[in-house]
């Protein structure tokens, strides 16, 4: 389909032409889908073959830019040392965690970046994945602008529902990287709820299965009249259809007399993909597998591969039955069972999902293409405005170290976001004039068991007994997951605010470099978005002393209204002028001129209160 | 006289105005928009009964609870305002913040009983809170963890998980008849028993899992 984007006779204002369009992004581990949504009516952006999935693979050569997609994927037979897929699974994660993985992580490691964020060697490059899932974004980004033939520079990118504040941060990161202001993360399993609640006007109780590439997740939500309430959320962020791919280029190797190294991961996994995929239609499988030196054949029935894969099956119906079991629901209750994601073509999991819920899933929207579908309803429901309203949930409990190592959940998982907790704590020693404030998340109740998102430290305590400090800290979570941690002591006020960065994100310098480093030239990006901003909040001032005139202009003589009026043209003047120093200069002297009255609209209000006070205590 | 959030926290004073941080002018205490230039109002301190137009009242429907939440949800959720200006996001935000507080307090009736008993002056949880010894109440909490702990089979676990659950059912009509009537003791030590009977469930349920994976 062709979408028309200018509608005719559209007159937008000079300060809405710049705006780009508003996409929604599934940034999948193994595929990545755009979509654009116009009168709650979503299409996925397909390219001229009418494929809408993008690999979520980038290959880096020497020169020129990175390749995306179908282009990079290409290369993971011929050249495999510059090509980097599943990259989503390294989101969020410190370099230690990344060592931890072994052979099983298909790079090697360079030495991390400054803020401690871990970095690949990707041929010459050092690379973080945030930069490498911007790459992935950039690549998303400019397919959608070629098809609708229009700049794209917002959007509603989704993560799993699973996702921690660190790799919901890195994700956020990895968009602004690519030119993309996020209107909004958005949980998959909710986006995918999303698109088929539109879609069907279905009610009642939903459960998303949803099992990518690298994630499982699974909701609970209530549909009714437009409001998708997400009750109950739980996954595992390390379990996927790669899974899969890994039990069965395993065996294969194991068929060589071999051991999966790092050397021969990439080939190995390519074909076991190409087994685990011909076995969804097909009884048996073989083929080759070709390392170089030599190549050897395997065979696969299904039998054999659901043997392989029925542990990682067996863990997500578990994780479903918890979940539903923790939010007191059964599975007669639900309405339907909606799946997403690739690796739900698999039979094995089709199977035991319909066993357990005692009915067959709901598949009617393609499940690599729901959750763009969603995304791109929620992008345009932020832009354009509508009746649907999202009230989602954090998916793991958030917590501070106290003593001995333990955690003191401060927020539980499962809380409608947005949401804002506080929690007192005291010193321990006479004199303590600093406190080390550690923020995990998590369910365990030991520090090490979760993880860390940051530490910061509130000093200036002034000197007390041990004991009689009050210190607050209040944890602040906004509609996209994310975290925001301030402490404060209470007798004294002494204050500390952090936006908790992970303790190996981006640091604001990294971030700022790769921004002036990148082909988008982001620097004038970023100031076009403080210029918006400027000018959203000058259109804001003018609007409010617009309507208080429609009131209230009889409390103003001849000469101040019209002064007022002058002001207003003058910060119109502004607005139009690409000058933000301007732009909001004009709008404070707006304020400044409108003070007095402001004044007189206050007295009046009090006036006319006072009188209907007096009338009803008469009628009383 | 409704019980509104707008009206709710007139006082006997004068007249309660407050004044709009967009277009300065007067604009009612507790109002969620101004009512001149429809700019949305930050929350004002109400107890979570007040904020969702709610009597304080223990009998809380919950369906009804729902549809009020959703209602300023629909007005006030940050996504109303995804294209607003910054304070104005920011102000739905702290709106949203409320309103998820006053809902997640009293859907449950557990923390919705912790919670009037608290403005009733009985604070059961936090500190500060007292505690009642009763010696009735901690013999059978003892003895019903007793037999939990050496149940070794699911279905023993699960007929104590059963047990607890009609017994919960019980303690939470109980409660909410001492609230109609009143009886502040009574409620603390019903709240108290229910407390025990949920997370003896919970207890029976986690040991189950673990007996049944241990199989
Ligand atoms: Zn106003």
């Amino acid at each position: 389909m062709l979408l028309q984007i200018h509608e005719p006779g559209e007159t937008p204002l000079p300060h809405e032409t710049e705006k780009g369009l508003a996409v929604g992004i599934d940034l999948g581990t193994t595929n990545s889908v755009v979509a654009f949504a116009r009168d709650q009516k979503a299409e996925i952006v397909r390219d001229a073959r009418g494929v809408g999935l993008v690999p979520s693979v980038v290959a880096y050569f020497e020169d020129g830019d990175p390749l995306v997609g179908e282009l990079a994927r290409r290369e993971l037979l011929d050249n495999p040392e510059v090509v980097v897929s599943s990259i989503k699974r390294l989101m969020g994660r410190g370099p230690d965690e990344l060592a931890k993985l072994g052979d099983a992580l298909p790079y090697e490691l360079g030495p991390p970046a400054e803020g401690g964020m871990a970095r690949l060697k990707i041929g010459e490059r050092l690379l973080t994945p945030v930069e490498i899932s911007a790459d992935i974004l950039r690549g998303v980004k400019q397919r959608a602008e070629i098809a609708l033939g229009r700049a794209v520079d917002r959007a509603v990118v989704t993560v799993p529902a699973y996702f921690d504040d660190a790799a919901r941060t890195a994700t956020r990161d990895a968009a602004r990287l690519a030119g993309l202001e996020v209107l909004r993360l958005v949980a998959e399993p909710t986006a995918a709820a999303l698109a088929y609640g539109l879609d069907s006007q279905a009610e009642g109780l939903y459960a998303v299965y949803d099992l990518g590439g690298g994630t499982f997740d699974f909701s609970l939500l209530r549909l009714e009249r437009g409001v998708f309430q997400v009750l109950a959320t739980g996954g595992d962020a390390a379990l996927g259809g790669d899974d899969f791919d890994h039990a069965i280029a395993k065996r294969f190797m194991a068929e060589r007399g071999a051991k999966l190294d790092r050397d021969h991961v990439k080939q190995a996994l390519v074909t076991a993909r190409l087994a685990k995929e011909c076995l969804t239609d097909r009884d048996d499988w073989d083929g080759f597998l070709d390392l170089g030196e030599a190549e050897s054949e395997h065979k696969l029935t299904r039998a054999e591969f659901e043997k392989l894969i029925a542990p990682f099956v067996e863990r997500t119906i578990q994780i479903a039955a918890a979940t539903l079991e923790d939010a007191g629901v059964t599975p007669d209750q639900l309405g339907g069972v909606v799946l997403v994601g690739g690796s739900t073509r698999v039979l094995l999991v089709r199977q035991h999902v319909a066993e357990f819920f005692g009915k067959p899933a709901l598949t009617d929207i393609d499940p690599d293409e729901v959750v763009a579908v969603g995304a791109a309803l929620q992008a345009e429901a932020l832009t354009v405005g509508s009746d649907t309203l999202l009230l989602d949930v954090l998916p793991l409990s958030l917590g501070l170290e106290t003593m001995g190592g333990i955690v003191e959940k401060v927020v539980e998982r499962n809380t409608p976001i947005p949401v804002s907790r506080a929690q007192e704590f005291t010193t321990y020693q006479d004199g303590q004039n600093a406190m080390a404030i550690h923020v995990v998340q998590g369910e365990r109740e030991m520090v090490d068991q979760c993880r860390s998102l940051a530490r910061f430290e509130l000093d200036g305590i002034p000197p007390m007994v041990a004991g009689a400090a009050r210190i607050r800290v209040t944890f602040s979570v906004d509609a996209d997951g994310l975290l925001t941690v301030s402490a404060k002591e209470a007798t004294t006020g002494v204050e500390s605010r952090i936006e908790v960065k992970p303790s190996y994100g981006l640091t604001e310098d990294e971030m700022a470099a790769m921004l002036r480093a990148s082909i988008d030239n982001a620097q004038d990006d970023m100031e076009r978005r403080l210029l918006t901003e400027a000018r959203v909040e000058a259109r804001r001032a003018v609007n409010a002393v617009q309507a208080a005139l429609a009131v209230d202009a009889d409390l103003l003589s001849a000469d101040e209204l019209a002064r007022i009026n002058e002001t207003i043209e003058m910060v119109e003047r502004a607005m139009s002028s690409t000058d933000r120093a301007a732009v909001q200069g004009a709008a404070e002297e707006l304020e400044h001129r409108t003070k007095i009255f402001a004044e007189r609209r206050m007295d009046r209000g009090i006036r006319k209160a006072l009188a209907g006070r007096a009338v009803a205590d008469i009628g009383g | 006289m409704t019980n509104a959030p707008q009206t709710s926290a007139s006082t006997n004073n004068g007249p309660a105005l407050a004044v709009c941080w967009s277009c300065k002018g007067p604009v009612a205490w507790g109002a969620l928009f101004c009512d001149t230039c429809k700019a949305v109002q930050p929350p004002v301190p109400l107890d979570h009964f007040a904020r969702l137009g709610l009597k304080r009242d223990f009998d809380i429907k919950v369906p009804v609870l729902d549809q009020l939440y959703f209602g300023f949800q629909r007005q006030l959720h940050p996504d109303r305002f995804a294209a607003a200006a910054p304070k104005a996001k920011q102000i739905s935000q702290s709106q949203a913040v409320a309103f998820n507080d006053a809902y997640e307090t009293l859907k449950d009736p557990l923390t919705r009983a912790a919670y009037l008993l608290d403005l009733l002056g009985e604070k059961v949880e936090g500190e500060g809170a007292h505690t009642i010894a009763d010696e009735e109440l901690l013999m059978e909490q003892l003895e019903r963890r007793e037999a939990l702990m050496e149940a070794d089979n699911p279905a023993a676990v699960e007929a104590i998980a059963r047990h607890a659950k009609v017994d919960a059912e019980a303690a939470l009509s109980a409660l909410a008849s001492d609230f109609a009537s009143g009886d502040k003791i009574a409620a603390k030590r019903g709240y108290l028993r229910l407390k025990y009977l949920v997370k003896l469930g919970e207890e029976a349920r986690a040991r189950r899992a673990r007996l049944t994976l241990a199989r």
